[in-house]
């Protein structure tokens, strides 16, 4: 209902508010993602899969590095067993090391590279870096509603490309629903059917940018299980020991306000 | 202690007395807590005590990540996702500074229009009204000097902006930017001295808090009816007052408790959704963000300062008087620091001889407006700077203006204020009944 509500609020807003917004701002579909909400997890499947997206596609521009290659195996996060860290380190990375003063294969210690490709932003940050949902007129009512849509932003990019190019200054630029502007340099990275997935889950577009999206949401808020247990012990205790204050307080200005206290 | 007369601390012989005639704490903190308080105190005196939480919580936590934090261009984000990732609750402790500022201002904007409602700024509390002011101050330059720290593209931009309105006032402005930053523009040097000085400033503020309690401690606090506590002797002063421990300390530890659970649920489960995306991208000098925007809490005064564009008649007007020293880009800042000052100059600008706004017919309104006006500019203050929200702005600052300078100092003399009640104990009796004597 709530939802249905806003929906409507945001459609009429923005007929009001003209075309100034619609232009610059990209199309940003909801997706209902597993970490959604106080009570949401993480997919521990789906964040391993989100990695193989990301070795496989994003690693070949894309670099990750806040991210240290060990949390692969935080739990509350892709949770791979310690030897399955070592050979991802091992199997895909080179870092430099200055000890050596030369390359050498990743271990778990070292973070993920940065991008190898200078245009290209790095990801640790990305899905808390954007908002997929603003308004309705910059009240930010969507993103009490939503979330902030970091990662439904990233899902619709992937998703978002029209199939037009154009090109500027030697530059060609896709054409994509999701990308502030309509137009972004970076070309289609996701094609159908081109990921194979050791559990067997559906490859199709949608299905691999919404994983590599959650698995993106995991490497900027590694934490979030964390944070969000932490919430609820906070929340919990609080909620006992305001209800302790508040009888303590009833009982202390009873007899001041006269009145008979059944305790 | 001057004021209401009350119990004072009676040492017991012995360490008790040896103590008392060398130092007299035990007494100062006896009367300190002990202060008689008026028993009809509503729920909109309870946030005194959060924001005494919050200056706390800020300053613990605060201290921790300042251990971890690296104030340097070139590590202060990795530090800030070290602490994120490595540090040992770090991701909580950040999140609890983070929100904590806007809980911080949550509770101060409560608290500064409690007290416009209930005028607790008129005489004689006028210096406890000018402190909180400071305070405020204070913490408007606490908070925008911390939000630099991440260094993230809002974090920098920011501070170019805020800086740069100095850099507007004629003649010595560009020298006090300078001086500001450290150099000619937000780089190293700044971040450096906004750390410094945000580790400085709490304490500032702390000391200036226990100025503030002093202040209200001598006058006694305010109260909803605005009614003096009778004080001609103890026992007049006891059917007025309660002791603040423990009627009002465990009632505000209540309601410091509800409030912690909706910020505990925020830290929780959404502590981003006061912040800005753009402050997880690194400050980039090259890369300017398509819509800088400040933090919710300065979004009203931001309003303030870009309402007044060249094309607003009062601004050419000055412009003109002064032969051009006062452009549009000086007199927005000049609204923005005069929107604060008439609110601190508002115990000499409100004229009427009734405190509290609960006797006052017509002022109610003009205030109720006053707190809309303060929402539609914070509102207003988000929004790109074009029609039609320069305009609203325009609006709204208007009225802060107008409700200081005009509306209070008209108000006082053609209102016709209602009657208060003789003793707060009337008032409170009003509500619970007549106490049978004891």
């Amino acid at each position: 209902m709530l939802k249905t509500l806003a929906i409507s609020a945001v459609a009429a807003l923005s007929l009001s508010a003209g075309g100034a917004f619609a232009a610059e701002e990209g199309h940003v579909e909801d997706v209902d993602f597993s970490f959604e909400g106080p009570f949401g997890k993480f997919d521990q499947n789906q964040l391993q899969r989100g990695l193989q997206v990301y070795t496989e596609v994003c690693a070949a521009c894309h670099g990750l590095r806040y991210v240290p290659i060990r949390t692969l195996g935080d739990e509350g996060g892709p949770h791979l067993p310690s030897d399955q860290v070592r050979a991802y380190a091992d199997q895909n990375f080179e870092v430099f090391d200055e000890e050596i003063d030369d390359f050498r294969p990743a271990k778990p210690t070292d973070h993920f590279p940065g991008s190898s490709l200078a245009e290209a932003p790095d990801l640790s940050l990305m899905a808390k870096a954007r908002a997929g949902f603003h308004g309705p007129q910059g009240t930010g009512i969507n993103q009490l509603l939503k979330g902030m849509g970091g990662p439904e932003y990233i899902a619709s990019l992937l998703t978002g490309y029209t199939g037009e190019e154009k090109e500027e200054a030697g530059t060609i630029f896709y054409e994509n629903t999701a990308f502030p502007g309509g137009w972004i340099a970076m070309a289609p990275p996701l094609f159908e059917d081109q990921m194979v997935y050791a559990d067997g889950h559906d490859n199709d577009m949608e299905s691999v940018a919404e994983d590599v999206s959650a698995f993106l949401m995991w490497t900027a808020e590694p934490k979030m299980m964390a944070r969000k247990q932490a919430g609820f012990v906070g929340v919990f205790f609080l909620t006992v020991l305001t209800v302790l204050l508040y009888l303590t307080n009833k009982k202390l200005w009873a007899p001041v306000k006269g009145k008979k206290l059944k305790l | 202690m001057a004021g209401i007369p009350h119990d004072h601390y009676e040492p017991k012989p012995g360490f008790e007395k040896w103590l008392h005639k060398r130092l007299n704490i035990v007494g100062l903190l006896y009367d300190t807590v002990m202060i008689p308080t008026p028993k009809n105190l509503n729920w909109m005196w309870i946030w005194g005590i959060v924001l005494t939480f919050c200056l706390a919580l800020q300053i613990v936590t605060g201290i921790v990540l300042a251990m971890h934090y690296t104030p340097h261009v070139d590590h202060a984000f990795a530090s800030i996702e070290h602490i994120m990732r490595n540090v040992n609750g770090g991701h909580m402790l950040r999140y609890l500074h983070m929100n904590g500022a806007s809980l911080f201002f949550f509770a101060v904007y409560i608290h500064i229009f409690r007290g416009l409602y209930y005028g607790s700024y008129k005489a004689p509390r006028e210096v406890t009204w000018i402190i909180g002011m400071l305070i405020y101050l204070l913490m408007m330059a606490t908070g925008f000097m911390g939000y630099v720290l991440p260094w993230g593209q809002m974090s920098f931009w920011g501070a170019t902006v805020i800086t740069g309105l100095f850099g507007a006032i004629p003649l010595i402005g560009e020298p006090i930017q300078t001086w500001l930053l450290g150099g000619p523009a937000v780089d190293n040097y700044t971040l450096n001295r906004f750390f410094s000085l945000h580790y400085l400033l709490p304490f500032v503020i702390a000391g200036l808090v226990v100025v503030h309690i002093w202040a209200f401690h001598t006058t006694g606090n305010n109260n909803p009816t605005g009614v003096d506590v009778r004080r001609a002797s103890k026992a007049e002063a006891k059917k007025d007052t309660l002791p603040f421990w423990p009627y009002f300390v465990i009632k505000d530890l209540f309601a410091l408790g509800v409030v912690l659970v909706v910020f505990f649920a925020i830290v929780g489960f959404m502590p981003n959704y006061l912040g800005h995306p753009d402050n997880y991208i690194e400050a980039n000098p090259l890369v300017t963000p398509s819509h800088i925007v400040p933090e919710w809490y300065f979004l009203p005064f931001y309003a303030i300062l870009r309402a007044f564009t060249s094309d607003v008649w009062v601004v050419m007007f000055a412009s003109w008087i002064t032969g051009g020293i006062i452009n549009a880009k000086f007199f927005g800042v000049l609204a923005m620091f005069g929107a604060i000052v008439v609110m601190a100059l508002v115990p000499w600008l409100d004229t009427s001889r009734v405190r509290s706004g609960r006797f006052r017919p017509q002022f109610k309104w003009w205030f109720f407006l006053l707190v809309i006006d303060f929402f539609v500019l914070m509102w207003a203050g988000a929004m790109p700077a074009e029609p039609p929200y320069s305009t609203i702005s325009l609006i709204g600052s208007a009225y802060w203006f107008a409700y200081f300078l005009v509306i209070l100092p008209i108000l006082g003399v053609i209102e016709k204020p209602t009657a208060p009640p003789e003793t707060i104990e009337d008032d409170f009796d009003a509500h619970y009944g007549k106490q049978p004597a004891e």
